[in-house]
């Protein structure tokens, strides 16, 4: 049964059909037509558009109405094989020879299934009927005879012109006319399309922009003839024919469905494609339905439960045969043959079919139905749990697929995206070293200092100042007010030297919109510290220092590349000064200094390296002076490259290489990538649970390096990182082989100092992925080495080392081919940390598809934009962040949080439940139904294999929906083994789930045995009692129904038994059901055995009497106890002699508990608060592991080309504000300037044709490093983990007592988002020191950093 | 089963902390029920050495002296039995055996002398037993008509279809109909008690009281109420083929005869197994001075209607008392006894392998 993935949605509800567009109504209305070749579409001639038969723009993704319903639904039901096949069971239990049961036995169970289903499905679909009216009844404006009328969204038509007004949905795919902004540019939103916040910039073609008014528009009759509906969201390519006149049209011309309008007062678009066949609802595509593993092994399983069915019923038509050949043909004197059937081998063949009748209780139709329910029961606990709500955001976990719940307790692996997933993608000024003194410093960075010192309070002399800027060093504002110049010239830089946009929507409210967030936080930083960017055009910038405002003529921006990594501009200031500006990586930056500023740049290096080894994002920033005569010079040569048709890309670099150079070093900036509160932790956490950590990002390599070690994923004491960066096949090859032997000579030489010591502990740690100096070894762990290693066991698979492997997207490319693939995935296994940076959506899938098919682990995907979505639809779980990218990755999620840190809690605690809990149910399920059924198999043997049921054919209907369902579930939805704190307390206690060890098919065939083994001390108890017996008044008790009823009681009470041991958590819910079961069972039976139903169906109740008979009898409660006991005694013998000999953890844990308890009780809870009071006074240790290695990271994590954009002018904003609060002031310069490019625009040297900010992608950068050493000398890191290798177990004492100091410290305060908390490692875990959770400013609304996909 | 209870410790949650934002995002907050946050408090049984040892020595010991009592009480039973099938040359009843038919119309009769070696003393409950005799049969079991045999008139002149191959006969419906009625064991067995003189005296033989009051009183009506007269009402249907009488004649006490015949009731109540003993008479006692089956010679006199020759079934007579658990039960007391030793040997085993290789102290294994 799969219940559709679904969970009512809390989104827009415009994004709520996609999700349902299962169906694929867009195929229907491509069969409807035909496969369409081409589109025309003229504007405003509705009668030549009908000729086409386009969709109209109303939507359906329902799949039912109230007639449909029922015929429709149940046919899709139908399609799943167990319906059928309990179908196909009823259909054979009508042929009255082959009936051995009354057709209500199947008929109950399976109508109830079917309309437990069919409520769902009804649920569902009404809630889509609602979204769906909701969707086509919105307003939107039409222009209709050259009107502009008020239409119903599903009444529009292709061909329409629609006029859109700010932030309003984009009702369909629209071809923009014009727009009331300048140039026909129009801004929208696509968050809900691609996820990406980010504004967009569409433009209209020039001579549609210019017909302004719905007059004009409603005169406009173009033809446009493009490509048929797809899902390709980038990319539209279409002519439009008007006035004999053939204009191209492209992506840049495209409104599509599903975006918003921003920042433009209205526009008007011509509809090209609407309802089914908008690109948003073409991308809506029936998501790929994943099941878990143990759907995948219960299927299995049930599949070999029906082979098993089959044996039987073999075994039982050849004794049929061989029965009715011996003896029933004899005993037809008393009980001739059924007239149809004249010889033993047809009677065989029917008794087959009537066997197969009464044991398809093996494989019960209350299965499917069961699984669900507990699933959706996990997934509501999920939603419900407020340790996953994030108070900031006011949003709560959501499990939105219902059946992956226990796969959440097996992940080995996680994939995870950088940007807003490990990181808020907050940039923060957090350090600067001006003219070689280090500001920012006096602070330690941890956040109970943070609370203490107060921050700078910038408001008081700046009202230009940004409230939410934080910055704790008074001596910088200080230098800044006392005036010193070198200080002022660095944040004059800041000021001017980026490619920011500003927007001022009321006096002195300004709103700056990066490109990257890292030029942000600069800007910003300048901003409060007095230099304020207040205004640009593309010739000037404006900007207030000090209180005052002056204007600096902007002459040329040296945009950025990830080549050169580095941006200039050059200005004239007011005085007439010309000055170029320059930021960039320190590497490239401090090569172009003018040799004078060796002294200053061996200090701002120190002050580099502290930083980096902080984690922080460096950026070193330096001018220079130009004379107007090199001014002129340059400027020629710029122009000329400018020019250029060839190698325009080279000639511009060789210029800009030209001027940049001699620069005057001013000093640098640090900013933190503010990782998501408890990143470190939880990963630490997740690593000792054995979890794989890997990180996909499209950030540059530095950036994702850096990330890297303040989230500690790579640490200082590592061996050897490895860095894989070959653009070509054989150096990506060499580059992984060398890897590898680093890593197999490391291991040798260990082998050398300790060999059986490695060949032992190595080889399981490296099945762990960490070795022992994270103390991760700390229990051994025997299962795991016993487990068969996948197949490539070559030598890697014994290293124990700490290896870490940044592969970039290029190399990536090459490593990912099949013929390196599995070379790749062993290096990559072989490291604790995987880091794969600039790699694109698409290879994201590739390398989780890639871990997928050879590693037989289960992966867990978690993103948060829409690059990660393809990662997240491969892997068997994905989960979305909810944050600030948009929705689509948590549309294409499984499950979708806000916050990193709460991954550890639905893995560890939900996730091991629910595996946990699905276990034990599958266990007992299969167990229950045992014991149940072969109690016919042999009965068969003294009944001439006639198929006679044991039971009251009443009981059969009711054992697995009433008797035995509900305790099973209760233990099923309620159980835990150990309570949650401790589970996260001891990461290991995860470990169970990833090496499947609670249900496979040793434990199934262990239950099938139990379940066998209770079968027959069921079966033969009761007929070594009963078969001499008589009642205490001699009447025979060796009757049918006494036999029946003894061992239907039998069995109740022995299966009610077994889930009481079976239950380790006892709530009043399961007590309730338990005893209720049993109850239920006893009224029924007295019920149905009543002489009142019986003289109402004396046909149907013929058991009458026969409970009160039977039940009366000592001999029969002998006998139940009797049977219990034989059944019950030795599970629970090797019950206690499993926990006694060999316990697990989660045993363990359990008794340790329950002794602490014990202990407890007078004090109550004191024990776990001690563990934070230790976790905090460790803390002052969280940064002396650094190593202080050098890691400059270069921030820019813009798109190249912004540049152009600016000095084009093209996105320049005219909001009716800004252009009047600007008129006051500047107006002469700013209206000319304006004028001139309106009328003029050729005249404007730096002008490009308008491609807008699409130009094109930079080449691939050439390959400066191939693998290279990052890390410190190896020979130490060697030597100290040797040493903690000679020692295991005084480590792991220690260890564990640290770590579980640092752990309680972590988790008390798991819930919520208080952003005051600050979270601390204890050094326990090596280097882990605390990372700065608390004073998070809540920043502006950020821009969505442009990832790599475009290269 | 140690065990505690626990309501799960409240850390870090603490209601109402959140403060004044809190409580403007409670419209989506997931409410701190003790439900929803998975902290209900539990009892959370474990299997220690403490509870599981003591638990198997407990069941021995409840065991072993209920499976002494049952086993004595069952050996203070005394139970008779006798084959008298025929189908050995020496039986007397041989003869009966190899030349019945179903249509002859006088009855065979023999008869067979037994010892009772000891007295019976209380009632004696006299069953007969069959072998070999498929009543639990799928198709044997659901040959009969409940409503017909619960007075219902209608279902009297149109039996169930379940009755097939036995529910009309020369158009007319069989009453009772079906196979299990059809086939119902119709010897007569009488008791004679030879007195040391010589004498053979009739041991009186009760024949009601021997069906389940339910089914007498319930389960089995005659059609047209308890005071119709039974030939008339029987008139529309015709006798089971295999039956000598209608069902009308198979007694004269009118308070036994028809479906309320106890015979037949007892015939009716199907048996579990192939070889099973149904209740015949009852031998009531007459006084506390003497046994009501003195030690002695005695004769069984069988009117020999039943044949089983053809599916190599078996006839018995089985006299037996009974005590408050029914009659000979040996089984039940021995499995009572070895089941309670097996647990006490279980207690013992586990409780050497828990002291010599138990991880008596597993909770150091857990740092804490």
């Amino acid at each position: 049964m799969t219940i559709p993935k679904e969970i009512p949605d809390k989104w827009f509800p415009i994004i709520l059909p996609m999700k349902w567009a299962k169906t694929g109504l867009p195929n229907k209305a491509k069969k409807r037509r035909g496969a369409e070749e081409e589109r025309r579409v003229r504007a405003n001639d509705r009668e030549y558009n009908e000729k086409f038969q386009y969709a109209s723009n109303c939507i359906m993704t329902s799949k039912y109405n109230v007639i449909t319903f029922l015929p429709v639904n149940l046919f899709e039901q139908f399609q799943e094989v167990a319906n059928t096949y309990f179908l196909f069971l009823l259909i054979l239990q009508l042929i009255p020879q082959i009936s051995s049961l009354s057709w209500f036995t199947t008929i109950v169970p399976l109508v109830l299934v079917l309309s437990i289903t069919a409520v769902k499905d009804a649920t569902d679909d009404y809630f889509r009927h609602k979204s769906d009216n909701q969707v086509n009844n919105r307003q939107s404006q039409v222009l209709i005879n050259g009107i502009l009328q008020k239409e119903k969204w599903m009444n529009v038509r292709v061909g329409d012109i629609i006029k859109l007004e700010n932030n309003q949905f984009v009702a369909a795919d629209l071809l923009l006319l014009s727009s009331s902004e300048p140039h026909g540019l129009c801004y929208i939103e696509t968050a809900e399309l691609d996820g990406e916040t980010n504004m967009k910039v569409r433009q209209s073609l020039s001579v549609t922009s210019e017909l302004g008014d719905p007059n004009n528009l409603a005169q406009f009759d173009g033809e446009v003839v493009c490509e048929p509906p797809n899902n390709k969201l980038d990319r539209f390519c279409g002519t439009l024919y008007w006035k004999d006149c053939k204009y191209g049209l492209s992506n840049q011309n495209m409104l599509l469905r599903g975006c918003v309008l921003r920042n433009t007062e209205s526009c008007y678009g011509l509809v090209i494609f609407a309802g089914p066949d908008t690109k948003l609802m073409q991308n809506s595509g029936r998501t790929k339905f994943k099941r878990t593993s143990i759907d995948r092994l219960m299927n299995t399983l049930v599949l070999w439960i029906f082979g098993f069915l089959v044996c039987m019923g073999v075994i039982l038509a050849i004794g049929n045969a061989v029965w009715e050949r011996e003896v029933g043909f004899l005993f037809q004197s008393y009980l001739p043959w059924d007239p149809p059937v004249d010889n033993f081998l047809f009677s065989a063949f029917l008794s087959f079919w009537s066997y197969v009748i009464i044991l398809n209780t093996v494989v019960p139709i209350s299965l499917y139905v069961s699984v669900e329910v507990i699933r959706l029961c996990h997934s509501y606990f999920i939603n419900w749990d407020r340790r996953m709500f994030c108070n900031r955001s006011n949003t709560a976990a959501e499990a939105r697929s219902t059946t992956l719940n226990e796969e959440l307790g097996q992940v080995e692996y996680i994939f995870s995206d950088k940007t807003g997933t490990l990181t808020q993608n907050i940039m923060t000024f957090n350090k600067c070293s001006i003219n070689g003194h280090a500001y920012g410093e006096v602070m330690d960075p941890l956040g109970a200092q943070h609370k203490k010192a107060q921050p700078l309070d910038f408001s008081t002399w700046n009202p230009l100042a940004d409230r939410d800027f934080r910055f704790y060093d008074a001596s910088l504002l200080e230098a800044v007010k006392v005036g010193e110049p070198a200080v002022h010239e660095f944040f004059r830089v800041l000021s001017l030297c980026h490619t920011v946009m500003s927007e001022e929507k009321s006096e002195g409210e300004l709103y700056y919109k990066a490109q990257s967030p890292d030029e942000g936080a600069l800007v910003t930083a300048a901003r409060n510290f007095g230099f304020v960017f207040r205004s640009r055009t593309p010739g000037t910038i404006t900007t207030q220092e000090l209180g005052k405002a002056v204007t600096y003529t902007l002459l040329a921006i040296l945009d950025f590349n990830n080549i050169r990594k580095r941006m200039s501009v050059i200005v004239r200031n007011p005085e007439g000064r010309i000055r170029l500006y320059c930021k960039g990586a320190d590497t490239v930056l401090f090569e172009r200094l003018h040799s004078c500023c060796q002294d200053l740049m061996n200090i701002t290096s120190d002050h580099l390296n502290e930083y980096a080894g902080d984690g922080l994002r460096t950026l070193a920033l330096a001018y220079r002076d130009l004379s107007e005569e090199q001014w002129v010079e340059w400027a020629e040569r710029y122009r000329g490259a400018e020019k250029a048709t060839d190698c325009r890309e080279d000639h511009l670099a060789a210029a800009y290489e030209e001027i940049e150079q001699d620069m005057m070093l001013l000093g640098a900036t640090a900013i933190e990538d503010k990782l998501q509160e408890g990143v470190p932790e939880t990963i630490a956490i997740l690593s000792l649970a054995n979890i794989k950590i890997w990180v996909l990002t499209g950030d540059k390599q530095e950036t994702a390096v850096n990330i890297g070690y303040s989230c500690k994923m790579l640490t200082d004491d590592m061996t050897e990182v490895f860095i894989i960066n070959g653009h070509t096949v054989q150096s990506v090859r060499e580059d992984l082989r060398r890897a590898r032997e680093r890593m197999m000579e490391s291991a040798r030489t260990r082998d050398g100092e300790k060999e059986a010591e490695t060949q032992w502990g190595g080889a399981c740690s490296v099945g762990n992925g960490y070795s022992s100096r994270d103390g991760a070894n700390w229990i051994p762990d025997q299962e795991k080495c016993a487990q068969p290693q996948a197949p490539p066991t070559s030598v890697l698979e014994s290293i124990s080392g700490e290896f870490a492997l940044v592969i970039s997207g290029h190399s990536l490319a090459h490593a990912l081919e099949a013929d390196m693939e599995q070379e790749f995935l062993e290096t990559a296994c072989a490291c604790r940390a995987v880091i794969c940076c600039r790699v694109t959506p698409l290879q994201k899938a590739l390398v989780v598809e890639l871990v997928k098919r050879h590693k037989k682990a289960v992966t867990l995907a978690i993103g948060d934009g829409a690059n990660d979505v393809s990662m997240i639809k491969t892997a068997h779980i994905g989960v979305g962040i909810s944050g600030q990218e948009g929705i689509q990755a948590v549309l294409a999620s499984d499950y979708s949080f806000s916050q990193f840190r709460f991954l550890q809690r639905l893995l560890l605690v939900h996730g091991r439940w629910s595996y946990l809990r699905m276990c034990r149910f599958l266990c007992y399920f299969f167990y229950k139904n045992f014991a149940f059924t072969m109690v016919h198999f042999w009965f068969g043997f003294f009944c001439g294999f006639s198929a006679q049921t044991v039971y009251d054919q009443y009981f059969i209907t009711l054992y697995n929906i009433v008797y035995t369902s509900l305790p099973v579930l209760a233990m099923g939805i309620f159980d835990q083994d150990v309570p949650e704190q401790r589970s996260l307390e001891y990461p290991k206690l995860y470990e169970p789930g990833q090496l499947n060890l609670l249900f496979n098919k040793r434990e199934f065939f262990i239950c099938i045995a139990q379940g066998i083994y209770t079968s027959v001390v069921l079966f033969f108890i009761p007929y070594g009692t009963l078969s001499q017996a008589t009642q205490s008044n001699g009447v025979a008790l060796a009757d049918y129904q006494t036999f029946a009823v003894t061992t239907a009681t039998a069995l109740v009470i022995v299966v009610s038994v077994q889930i009481s041991l079976d239950t380790g958590f006892w709530t009043a819910i399961n007590h309730f059901f338990v005893w209720g079961s049993l109850t239920a069972y006893f009224t029924i039976l007295f019920t149905m055995h009543s002489s009142v139903l019986f003289n109402i169906f004396p046909k149907q109740f013929h058991f009458l009497g026969s409970a009160h008979n039977t039940l009366a009898q000592p001999v029969v409660w002998l006998t139940i106890a009797l049977a219990t006991v034989i059944c019950i005694a030795p599970v629970l013998a090797f019950r206690f002699l499993k926990l006694d000999l060999k316990p697990q953890l989660a045993d363990t844990v359990r008794y340790t508990q329950l002794v602490q308890q014990k202990k407890w009780k007078p004090g109550g809870r004191a024990g776990r608060r001690v563990g934070g009071v230790g976790g905090s006074g460790g803390s002052a240790m969280g940064r002396l592991g650094r190593g202080g290695s050098r890691r400059s990271g270069y921030a820019f994590a813009h798109q190249e080309g912004f540049g152009e954009l600016i000095t084009s002018g093209k996105n320049m904003r005219l909001s009716s504000l800004a252009l009047a609060s600007f008129a006051s002031r500047h107006s002469a310069i700013w209206i000319d300037t304006l004028r001139k490019k309106k009328h003029a625009p050729v005249t404007n040297a730096y002008n490009t044709p308008p491609t807008g900010n699409s130009s094109p992608a930079p080449s691939l950068a050439p390959p400066l490093s191939t693998s290279s050493s990052l890390s410190g000398p190896p020979e130490t890191t060697l030597d100290e983990a040797g040493k903690v290798n000679s020692d295991p177990t005084l480590i792991k004492s220690h260890n564990d007592e640290q770590l579980n100091v640092a752990l309680n410290g972590a988790q008390v305060e798991t819930g919520g988002c208080s952003p005051q908390v600050t979270q601390e490692m204890a050094p326990g875990l090596k280097g882990a020191g605390a990372r700065i959770s608390g004073a998070s400013s809540p920043g502006p609304p950020i821009t969505a950093e442009e990832i790599a996909s475009g290269e | 089963m140690a065990s505690s209870y626990s309501a799960k410790e409240e850390d870090g949650q603490r209601a109402g902390a959140p403060g004044p934002a809190g409580n403007a995002n409670s419209g989506k907050k997931p409410d701190n029920t003790a439900f929803k946050q998975q902290r209900l408090p539990a009892w959370q049984p474990i299997l220690t050495a403490g509870t599981v040892l003591p638990a198997f020595f407990i069941i021995g010991l409840i065991f072993i002296p209920i499976g002494i009592g049952l086993f004595v009480t069952s050996n203070n039973i005394k139970e008779f039995e006798i084959d008298y099938t025929g189908t050995d040359s020496w039986s007397p009843c041989y003869n009966c055996a190899q030349n019945y038919s179903w249509n002859s119309s006088t009855p065979c009769r023999c008869t067979l002398p037994f010892t009772l070696e000891q007295p019976f003393e209380s009632n004696v409950f006299m069953y007969y037993g069959l072998s070999n005799f498929y009543q639990n049969h799928r198709r044997y079991v659901k040959s009969r008509d409940d409503s017909q045999l619960n007075g219902d008139l209608s279902s009297l002149k149109y039996p169930s279809k379940e009755c097939e191959p036995y529910r009309l006969n020369e158009n007319k419906p069989i009453a009772p109909c079906g196979a299990i009625a059809n086939s119902m064991f119709n010897d007569t067995l009488e008791l004679y008690y030879i007195d040391p003189n010589g004498t053979q005296t009739l041991i009186p033989l009760m024949k009601k009281g021997i069906a389940w009051w339910t089914d007498k009183h319930v389960k089995f009506r005659n059609p047209g109420g308890s005071n119709a007269n039974l030939t008339a009402v029987f008139q529309v249907s015709t006798k089971p083929v295999n039956w000598r009488n209608p069902v009308y004649e198979l007694d004269s006490d009118p308070e036994n005869n028809g479906f309320i015949n106890e015979d037949f009731i007892v015939w009716m109540r199907t048996a579990a197994l192939p070889t099973f003993r149904k209740l015949y008479r009852i031998i009531q006692k007459k006084n506390n001075m003497t046994p009501t089956l003195p030690r002695g010679n005695y004769t069984l006199e069988v009117v020999y209607n039943y044949p089983v020759n053809s599916f190599e079934g078996r006839k018995r007579m089985i006299l037996s008392t009974i005590s408050w658990m029914g009659g000979k039960n040996p089984f039940l007391g021995i499995a009572y006894i070895t089941v309670g030793s097996v647990c006490f040997f279980l207690g013992v085993v586990l409780l050497f392998i828990h002291h010599k290789y138990g991880n008596r102290n597993n909770s150091s294994d857990i740092p804490n």
